[in-house]
């Protein structure tokens, strides 16, 4: 399978111990604390970047991001990864580099944990032991505040976007009962749910538009490829939970990128659209059975399993022929987890994080003989996603042997230090590596290179898949100097 | 070992409370509430002291 795949991930912050202290501030110290080899000082480019277009063909009102030089390095880490870790709003966030297969993005977001628990520990040194920063992977402060998590996927231009929409509204609003972080309580008013499947599910208003920070749509709009985009668009899904356990994640865009190859190649699912979107997904959300059915347009009634069960019979038989092993592994899994829900959710203790969250809250409350409305429960909700290993439940859990991996933390540790060699991200990371001082800017699709007497030259990369290591490897191991890289990437 | 305790049941087959002493399977379970017990300890170091302050100053500015 090739999907270029990314992921953006906003985390939860805390200062303790500084009294007032605004995120802002803290996400910006935070960020520079980030060790330089790990990272670089050049610019973040946004000329590229405008997220007002709309895929509907429109563009909205509103101020372009373009920060001053200064601002823009306090801003942005170009990480030597080929990723990118940075302030945005009010929380710190951390960008994959563009990966290949979904297995190689489980690597890259993992490896994106391990950033930000390094920069806390460098933060706190900095801070001197009188305040302490916590770090969370989560989508709520259950207070009624989201902040995000995207998937963005690399999608085949021609794919009209209506019938993108239509297509995967069903899938995303049901596809949480195998990608949910679990949430104790709600962020609706006068709600008292005690445990719900999703962290993210209470957020979502509207079916579709550009919005990410107000009234938020199951399917955003928002058209800005980063590539050429007479050739691709680059999907930009709002709707899903961060996730901790290496499994939920691996299943979450493997799946997707399952869906959507599908769609690209004109197969498509049907008879399975749902009457009210907006309400199903917070209606599966709270169903912890996964045994109440949602309404659907034909007026039928089915549940969440069985909507998933129909694409993943479609994916079954549109790969019959050409699965390889990736594929044949993520239908196997899907196959099984949705077995296993059916069954019993408990099955999934060791591999879907709100199971898993569940089931570890559960045997606190039984031998501490306590409820879901405890304050230790409430914090053992957020602590889960604590991104520091020693602090961290989701760790605790990891360390103990209570979850199944994917990954070794070699593998991780690694792809904080390494780009994927399969995409663009390689040519990136390894130039920051190996050219750090005399790279001017990068962003997603270029890099610009000082050349001398205040002139910069412009690669640019607007092909996800060139600039991989098959591809110029072996320019980027001889080249000595930026001069002899741009002879030898121009010959 | 596991032999050993299957003949014993075949013995008296009549005899269900047999299969729950298995040795085995007690010293499984043991183990496994060890385990859950040591987690359980775990947690209670590591979780925030203060947890009702510091969940309700738990704030974040809606993001994205």
């Amino acid at each position: 399978m090739k999907k270029i795949i990314g992921t953006e991930t906003e985390f939860g912050i805390i200062l303790k111990g500084e009294g007032r202290s605004d995120a802002v501030t803290n996400s910006m110290f935070l960020v520079n604390s980030y060790p330089d080899v790990l990272s670089s000082a050049p610019l973040w480019d946004y000329e590229n970047e405008n997220p007002l277009i709309d895929a509907r063909g429109f563009q909205a009102d509103g101020e372009r991001e373009r920060p001053g030089s200064e601002y823009n390095r306090l801003l942005n880490k170009l990480l030597v990864n080929g990723g990118r870790f940075y302030v945005d709003g009010a929380h710190p966030e951390y960008s994959t580099p563009e990966c290949a297969d979904p297995k190689e993005l489980v690597l890259y977001e993992k490896a994106g944990e391990r950033i930000l628990a390094l920069s806390v520990e460098f933060a706190n040194r900095r801070k001197r032991g009188e305040a302490a920063f916590s770090i969370y992977k989560n989508n709520s402060d259950h207070k009624g505040n989201s902040y995000g998590y995207h998937e963005n996927y690399l999608v085949d231009r021609a794919v009209s976007f209506d019938k993108l929409s239509a297509q995967l509204i069903p899938f995303l609003v049901t596809r949480q009962i195998f990608t949910g972080s679990g949430k104790v309580g709600s962020d609706l008013k006068n709600d008292n749910t005690p445990y719900q499947i999703s962290q993210r599910s209470d957020f979502f208003e509207v079916l579709i538009d550009l919005n990410t920070m107000v009234k938020r749509p199951i399917i955003n709009t928002r058209d800005e490829p980063h590539s050429d985009p007479k050739r691709f668009r680059r999907l930009h899904v709002i709707v899903g939970d961060a996730n901790m356990s290496e499994i939920t994640t691996y299943l979450k865009v493997g799946t997707m990128s399952l869906v959507l190859t599908m769609i690209e190649e004109g197969r498509e699912v049907s008879g399975v659209g749902l009457d009210d979107p907006v309400r199903s997904i917070k209606e599966i959300s709270r169903d912890l059975t996964l045994k109440e059915k949602v309404r659907l347009k034909s007026g039928l009634a089915w549940s969440a399993i069985e909507i998933q069960r129909a694409y993943l019979e479609a994916a079954e038989r549109h790969f019959e022929q050409s699965a390889d092993p990736i594929t044949e592994e993520i239908l196997q899994r899907w196959r099984s987890v949705l077995d296993r829900l059916a069954e019993d959710p408990k099955l999934l203790s060791r591999e879907i994080d709100w199971v898993i969250k569940q089931e570890l809250i559960s045997s606190y409350m039984q031998r501490k003989g306590c409820g879901w409305k405890d304050p230790r429960v409430a914090m053992m909700d957020i602590q889960y996603h604590d991104v520091v290993s020693e602090k961290g439940l989701y760790y605790a859990l990891e360390r103990s042997n209570h979850v199944d991996r994917l990954l070794t933390d070699d593998a991780i540790l690694r792809a904080c230090e390494t780009p994927p060699e399969s995409t663009r991200a390689y040519f990136r990371g390894t130039c920051l590596k190996k050219f750090s001082k005399e790279i001017h800017a990068a962003s997603w699709t270029s890099i610009l290179f000082n050349v001398g007497d205040g002139a910069v030259k412009k690669v640019p990369l607007m092909d996800p898949m060139k600039g991989n290591k098959e591809g110029v490897g072996r320019i980027l191991e001889k080249a000595k100097t930026v001069e002899e890289l741009l002879t030898l990437l121009a010959g | 070992m596991s032999k050993q305790v299957k003949k014993e049941t075949k013995k008296d087959p009549n005899k269900k409370e047999e299969v729950v002493s298995n040795p085995e399977t007690t010293k499984k379970g043991e183990k496994l509430k060890e385990d859950m017990d040591k987690l359980m300890d775990e947690i209670d170091d590591v979780l925030e002291e203060n947890a009702e302050e510091f969940v309700k100053n738990y704030v974040q500015k809606g993001g994205q």
